[in-house]
C-alpha cells in the first residue's frame, strides 16, 4: 500500500464517498417515496391501474440496473430527456428501487390484520387516520427488515452509477486507479470500505427492527 | 423510436442473450459448489472453519459486484497472472453468488425442524444418514425456489461483466448503440431480451414455489 499516494487522492476521494452518500440517500428517499405510492395506488380496484402498475414494477425488477441507466442517461436525449449524469443517476436509482419498496410494502399492508383495520374503521377513525395510525405502523412491522435490505443492495448498486460518468467513488477510485497505476491499492481501500458502510448500515437496521417492533413487547 | 433498429440486430442480440445465459449459469452452478462448501463450514461446528466460512459470506455480500470484477481482473494481472476476461467474468459471478447461496442453504438447513434429526438420531441414523435421507432432501427441496430467485439476480449482475469487456447482452447493447447511434432503441432491445429471460424464470420460480415451498409438504 502506498500511503502517500491515497493521501495526496484524499480529497477527490471524500467527495467520491459524498456523491455516491448523497445518491444513494437521495434515490432512496424517491424510491421509498415512489413504493408507497406504487403499493397503495395498487389498491384501487381500478384494473387497467392495477396491470400498468404490475408491468412497471416487472420492468424495474426484471432488467438491470446498468441497462436502465443507460436507457435514461443515453437514450433519454432522443425522447427529450436530457439529464446530467448525477440526475440521471438519482433518478434512476430512485426509479429502479421503487418496484421493489412498492412490493415490499404491498407485503407489509396485507401482513396488518383485517380485525385491526375493521376495529379502527368502528371506533371512527377516518381511513387517512387509519392508514397513519394503524396500518402504516403494523406494516413497517414486516416491512422493515426487508427495506434495510434492499437499502443495503442499493448502496451497493450506486457503484454502477460510475459507468454513466457520475463522480461518486467508483469512479474517483478508478480515476486514481488509471492515473497512478496503482489499481490494487484503489480497489481494495474501496472494498473495505463498502464492507464497513454495509455492516454500519446492517447494524443501523437491526436497532430500527427493535423501535419499530416495540409496541410489540408490551405485555397484554 | 426506430424499432426497426432493434429488428436488425436481432440475430446479435439473440447471440448475446445466449452468452448472457451462459454466463449466468456457469455462475450459479460454480457458485453452489462454493456456496455450499462455505454452509458446511460454518455449520461444521469447527471454529475457524465456521469463522472462514462467515468472512468469505460477509466479504463478498458487502463488496460490490463490481468492485469485485475490477479487483480480480486487475489485482491478479498485478500478480502477474494473465486472467482471461471470460474467467475472471465466471470467477466473479460465482464467488459473488457463492455468498449468497450460501446464505440460502443455511437458511433452508435451519428450516428443516430440530426434530426429525433429533428422531433420526435416535432411532440409530449415523450422522452421515441424517444428513443423506433427512437434512439434504428437504433442505434441498426448500431451497429452490430462493435459488431461482438468486439467479435471476445473478442474470441482472451479469450485466456488470460488460466492463471487462465480454460480448455479453448489455456490451452487445452498447455497441448497437455506438454503430447505429440509436442508444435509446439498442438499450430497449437488449432491456426486453432480459425482460423475457427474467419472466420466464420467474414463472418457473412461482410453479417451484407451488410445488416446493413448504418445509415438509413432501
Amino acid at each position: 500500500m502506498n500511503l502517500a499516494l491515497v493521501w495526496h487522492y484524499a480529497p477527490s476521494l471524500i467527495s467520491g464517498f459524498g456523491v455516491t452518500v448523497l445518491c444513494w440517500a437521495v434515490g432512496s428517499i424517491v424510491g421509498l417515496a415512489l413504493g408507497i405510492v406504487i403499493a397503495l395506488a395498487s389498491e384501487i380496484r381500478l384494473a387497467p391501474l392495477r396491470w400498468l402498475l404490475r408491468v412497471y414494477i416487472e420492468i424495474f425488477r426484471g432488467t438491470p440496473f446498468l441497462m436502465q441507466l443507460f436507457i435514461l442517461y443515453n437514450g433519454g436525449p432522443f425522447i427529450g430527456l436530457k439529464l446530467a449524469a448525477t440526475t440521471a443517476g438519482v433518478l434512476g436509482l430512485g426509479l429502479y428501487s421503487s418496484a421493489y419498496y412498492a412490493e415490499i410494502f404491498r407485503g407489509g399492508f396485507a401482513s396488518v390484520p383485517r380485525g385491526q383495520i375493521e376495529a379502527a374503521m368502528s371506533i371512527g377513525m377516518t381511513p387517512l387516520s387509519t392508514l397513519l395510525r394503524v396500518r402504516f405502523p403494523a406494516a413497517l412491522v414486516a416491512a422493515v427488515p426487508p427495506i434495510v435490505n434492499t437499502l443495503i443492495v442499493m448502496s451497493k448498486e450506486t457503484v454502477v452509477l460510475s459507468i454513466i460518468t457520475v463522480p461518486e467513488l467508483m469512479y474517483q477510485v478508478q480515476t486514481m486507479a488509471a492515473e497512478t497505476f496503482t489499481a490494487f491499492d484503489a480497489i481494495f481501500a474501496m472494498a473495505v470500505f463498502y464492507w464497513l458502510l454495509v455492516e454500519v448500515v446492517s447494524r443501523l437496521g437491526r436497532r430500527l427492527e427493535k423501535r419499530v417492533t416495540l409496541f410489540l413487547a408490551r405485555p397484554a | 423510436m426506430h424499432p426497426q433498429v432493434i429488428l436488425h440486430s436481432l440475430g446479435y442480440l439473440t447471440q448475446a442473450a445466449g452468452v448472457t445465459l451462459a454466463l449466468s449459469l456457469a455462475g450459479i452452478v460454480l457458485g453452489f459448489l462454493v456456496g455450499a462448501a462455505a454452509c458446511i463450514a460454518r455449520l461444521s461446528g469447527r471454529r475457524w472453519a465456521a469463522a472462514l466460512g462467515a468472512a468469505y459470506v460477509s466479504i463478498f455480500r458487502g463488496v460490490p459486484l463490481l468492485v469485485q470484477l475490477l479487483f480480480i481482473y486487475y489485482f491478479l494481472a498485478e500478480l502477474g497472472f494473465n486472467v482471461p476476461a471470460l474467467v475472471a467474468a465466471v470467477g466473479g459471478l460465482a464467488l459473488a453468488s457463492g455468498a449468497y447461496q450460501a446464505e440460502i442453504l443455511r437458511g433452508a438447513l435451519n428450516a428443516v425442524p430440530r426434530g426429525q434429526s433429533e428422531a433420526a438420531s435416535a432411532l440409530g441414523f449415523a450422522p452421515v444418514d441424517v444428513w443423506r435421507r433427512i437434512l439434504l432432501p428437504q433442505a434441498l427441496r426448500i431451497s429452490i425456489p430462493p435459488l431461482i430467485n438468486e439467479f435471476i439476480l445473478l442474470l441482472k449482475a451479469s450485466s456488470l461483466v460488460s466492463v471487462v469487456g465480454i460480448a455479453e447482452l448489455t456490451r452487445v447493447s452498447m455497441n448497437i448503440a455506438t454503430m447505429t447511434y440509436r442508444p435509446l432503441e439498442a438499450y430497449v432491445g437488449g432491456g426486453l431480451f432480459y425482460l423475457a429471460i427474467n419472466l420466464c424464470l420467474s414463472g418457473i420460480g412461482l410453479l417451484a414455489e407451488r410445488r416446493f415451498g413448504k418445509a415438509g409438504a413432501i
